[in-house]
C-alpha cells in the first residue's frame, strides 16, 4: 500500500471521490441478471472453489477408471454390479458428491463465515435474489461441469473395461444416457442441498457435518435397523433416491428412477424453501 | 437523510436499542457516540436492514432501504472491517457488489486508487492489515457514489495520514449536500469532524443537536482562578452547588460560578486575582458526564478513581 501517495494525493483524491467525473452513469439498479453476475464473479473469484470442482471432476473419472481396472479382479469393490458396466464406471459419483455438497457449503455459509454476507445483502437488500442467484450459478455451473465429468468416467471406464475384454455398455444403450444425466443432477443436486443447509445452519463446519451426515452415514444407519424399518426409510433417502435415477437396472427394492428423481427434488425444493424463508426473516 | 422513529431491538431478554428517535440531516457530518454495548453498531445494523427491528421505523432518503432500486447509491456503509472472504482479492470483492447494482469496472478501479489500495488490490485480502481493511471497506462504502455515507468506527486502525484522510473525505462528501453518520469512539476525532451528535446509552436517546451545544451544556465547564490568596478565595467562592478544587498551591478550579461572578466577588472582597480562565469541557468530559449512568461496561478503575476524589 502507498501511505505516500494517499497523503500528498489527498485533495485530488477527495475531488475524485465526490466530483461529478467518478459519478457512475445513471442506471444504478439491482436486477436479478445483475445479482446472478455478482454470484458468478464471486464463484470464479475463489481459487478454494475453482480447486475444489476441479478436485470433484478428477475424482468422479479417476474412480470410475479405478473401479473399472479393480472389478471382477477379485480386489476392488462393487463385485456385485458386474451385470451394470455403467454404474461401475459412475463408482466414483457418490464420493464425489461429498467434495460438491462441501462446495455448496462453503458458497453460503462461507459468507457467514467471513462477514461478507454482510457487505452482499447491504448491496442487495432484498435478499431472496442473492439465493437464487446462487442456485443458479452453482447450478449451471456444477451441471455441466459434472455432466462433463460423468461423460469421461463412463467413456474412460468403458474403454478400460473393454480393454479388459469385459462387458461394456455403450452411450446409445438403453438407460445409459439417462443414468449420466442423473449423475450430474445428483452431484449438483448434492451442492445445491450444502447450499441450502449452508443458508439454515450459517455456520461452515455444522453445515458439513449434517450434509454428510445426511447424504453418506444416515444411508448406513438406517441399514441397522431392523429390515422392515429399512424397507421403509431406506429407499426415499436423498442418496439412495438418487441412486435410483443414476443406475441403468434398478434393484428390486429401491425407487424406480422416476420416483427417485421425484423424491430427490422435494428434498431440495424443501431445503431451499426452508432457506428462503429464514434468509429474508433472520438478522443477517 | 436517515429517520429513525420509535426504533428497538431485542434480543432475548436484553433490549439492545429502546425506542430510539433521531434524525439525520444532509449537508454536515453527524457523529454517533455512545459507551460500548450502547446499541450503535445495532442501530446502523436496522438502518440497512440487516437486522429486523423488534418494533419501530427507519427510512432512508425517505423509504425503508430495501425498496431502494439501487441500494448502492442511496446508502455506502462500513459496518466492519474485513468484510470479505479472505481468499477473494479486494478487486473482484468490489467487482462482484458492484456488479448487483450495475456499477462498471470503471469505477470500482476508482475507488480502489481513492482508498490508496490499487498496488494490493489483486492480492488475497487475507493478508489485509486492519487498516487495509478499513480502507477496503470505505471503498465499498463509496462504490456507489452514494447520497448516504455511514460508517462505523472509520478511523479504527489507520494510520495517522489515513485518518487526516478520512477527515477530509467526509468533511467534503458533507459539504457536497451528502448525509455522512458517523460512529467512532475516539471523542478527540468526532470534535474535529461532527457538526451535530447524537449520544446514545443502553439503547437509549441521551442527546441529539449541533456538537457545541452539547459540549456548552456541559456541567464540567470550569473555571481556573490564579490567586496569591487562593485560600481566602475559596472560602469565599464554596457554597451552594459550587465546588472548588485545587491541583497546585495558589490554582482554582470552580465549578458553578461564572467567571464575571468570581471576578465581581474577588474584586469586593478586595483579593487580588492573577488569572481568570474558561476551560469549556472536552467533549469526551462531557460525553463522560452523559454517559456515566448509561455505561454498560464498568471498569472498576472508573470506580477507583471515581472514590478516590482525583477524578477527571
Amino acid at each position: 500500500m502507498s501511505t505516500t501517495a494517499l497523503g500528498t494525493q489527498d485533495a485530488q483524491d477527495t475531488q475524485k471521490t465526490t466530483g461529478t467525473a467518478g459519478r457512475p452513469s445513471g442506471g444504478l439498479r439491482v436486477t436479478f441478471p445483475r445479482v446472478v453476475h455478482m454470484e458468478w464473479i464471486k464463484l470464479r473469484s475463489l481459487r478454494s472453489t475453482l480447486y475444489t470442482l476441479t478436485i470433484t471432476v478428477v475424482l468422479v473419472i479417476g474412480l470410475g477408471v479405478l473401479f473399472s481396472s479393480l472389478v471382477g479382479s477379485g480386489q476392488g469393490p462393487g463385485e456385485d454390479d458386474f451385470s451394470d458396466p455403467t454404474s461401475i464406471s459412475l463408482g466414483g459419483v457418490m464420493l464425489a458428491s461429498l467434495a460438491v455438497a462441501v462446495l455448496g457449503v462453503l458458497m453460503s455459509a462461507g459468507e457467514y463465515a467471513t462477514g461478507s454476507i454482510r457487505a452482499t445483502l447491504a448491496a442487495v437488500p432484498s435478499r431472496l435474489p442473492v439465493l437464487w442467484g446462487k442456485v443458479i450459478v452453482f447450478a449451471v455451473v456444477g451441471f455441466v461441469l459434472m455432466l462433463v465429468a460423468a461423460l469421461g468416467a463412463f467413456l474412460a471406464g468403458q474403454s478400460v473395461l473393454s480393454s479388459r475384454d469385459m462387458t461394456t455398455a455403450a452411450l446409445s444403450d438403453p438407460g445409459v444416457f439417462r443414468a449420466l444425466i442423473g449423475a450430474a443432477v445428483y452431484l449438483t443436486g448434492a451442492g445445491l442441498i450444502g447450499l441450502a443447509v449452508g443458508v439454515l445452519l450459517r455456520n461452515t463446519a455444522g453445515a458439513i457435518t449434517t450434509v454428510v451426515g445426511a447424504l453418506f452415514v444416515l444411508p448406513g444407519v438406517i441399514q441397522l435397523l431392523p429390515s422392515s424399518w429399512n424397507d421403509a426409510i431406506g429407499p426415499y433417502l436423498p442418496s439412495n433416491a438418487a441412486n435410483a435415477f443414476m443406475s441403468v437396472q434398478t434393484s428390486g427394492d429401491s425407487l424406480s428412477s422416476g420416483s427417485g428423481l421425484a423424491v430427490f427434488a422435494v428434498y431440495l425444493v424443501v431445503l431451499l424453501a426452508g432457506a428462503a424463508v429464514l434468509l429474508k426473516r433472520r438478522d443477517a | 437523510m436517515i429517520e429513525v422513529n420509535d426504533l428497538s431491538k431485542r434480543y432475548g431478554d436484553k433490549l439492545a436499542v429502546d425506542t430510539l428517535s433521531f434524525t439525520v440531516r444532509p449537508g454536515v457530518v453527524t457523529g454517533f457516540l455512545g459507551p460500548n454495548g450502547a446499541g450503535k453498531s445495532t442501530t446502523m445494523r436496522m438502518i440497512m436492514g440487516l437486522d429486523r427491528p423488534s418494533s419501530g421505523k427507519v427510512r432512508v432518503s425517505g423509504r425503508p432501504y430495501e425498496q431502494h432500486e439501487a441500494p448502492l447509491e442511496t446508502i455506502g456503509a462500513l459496518l466492519e472491517a474485513k468484510a470479505i472472504h479472505p481468499g477473494r482479492s479486494a478487486y473482484h470483492h468490489l467487482l462482484a457488489l458492484a456488479a448487483s447494482n450495475g456499477i462498471g469496472r470503471q469505477r470500482v478501479l476508482e475507488v480502489i486508487d481513492m482508498v490508496g489500495l490499487t498496488e494490493v488490490a489483486r492480492k488475497r485480502a487475507g493478508g489485509f492489515s486492519l487498516g487495509m481493511g478499513q480502507r477496503l471497506g470505505i471503498a465499498s462504502a463509496l462504490l456507489g457514489d452514494p447520497r448516504i455515507v455511514m460508517l462505523d468506527e472509520p478511523v479504527n486502525g489507520l494510520d495517522p495520514e489515513g485518518v487526516l484522510w478520512i477527515r477530509n473525505l467526509l468533511k467534503d462528501l458533507a459539504d457536497q449536500g451528502r448525509t455522512v453518520f458517523v460512529s467512532s469512539h475516539l471523542m478527540s476525532e468526532m470534535a474535529l469532524i461532527a457538526e451535530d451528535l447524537i449520544v446514545i446509552g443502553r439503547g437509549r436517546l441521551l442527546s441529539a443537536g449541533p456538537l457545541a451545544d452539547f459540549v456548552a451544556q456541559s456541567s464540567s465547564r470550569s473555571v481556573r482562578v490564579q490567586s496569591p490568596q487562593a485560600g481566602a478565595l475559596r472560602d469565599l467562592l464554596v457554597g451552594d452547588g459550587v465546588s472548588v478544587t485545587g491541583s497546585r498551591p495558589g490554582v482554582l478550579d470552580v465549578q458553578g460560578l461564572e467567571a464575571a461572578e468570581i471576578g465581581e466577588r474577588a474584586a469586593a472582597a478586595g483579593l487580588v486575582l492573577h488569572e481568570l480562565f474558561v476551560q469549556e469541557a472536552s467533549l469526551e468530559e462531557a460525553f463522560m458526564e452523559l454517559t456515566r449512568d448509561a455505561v454498560e461496561y464498568h471498569a472498576t478503575t472508573t470506580e477507583f478513581a471515581t472514590t478516590g476524589g482525583t477524578y477527571r
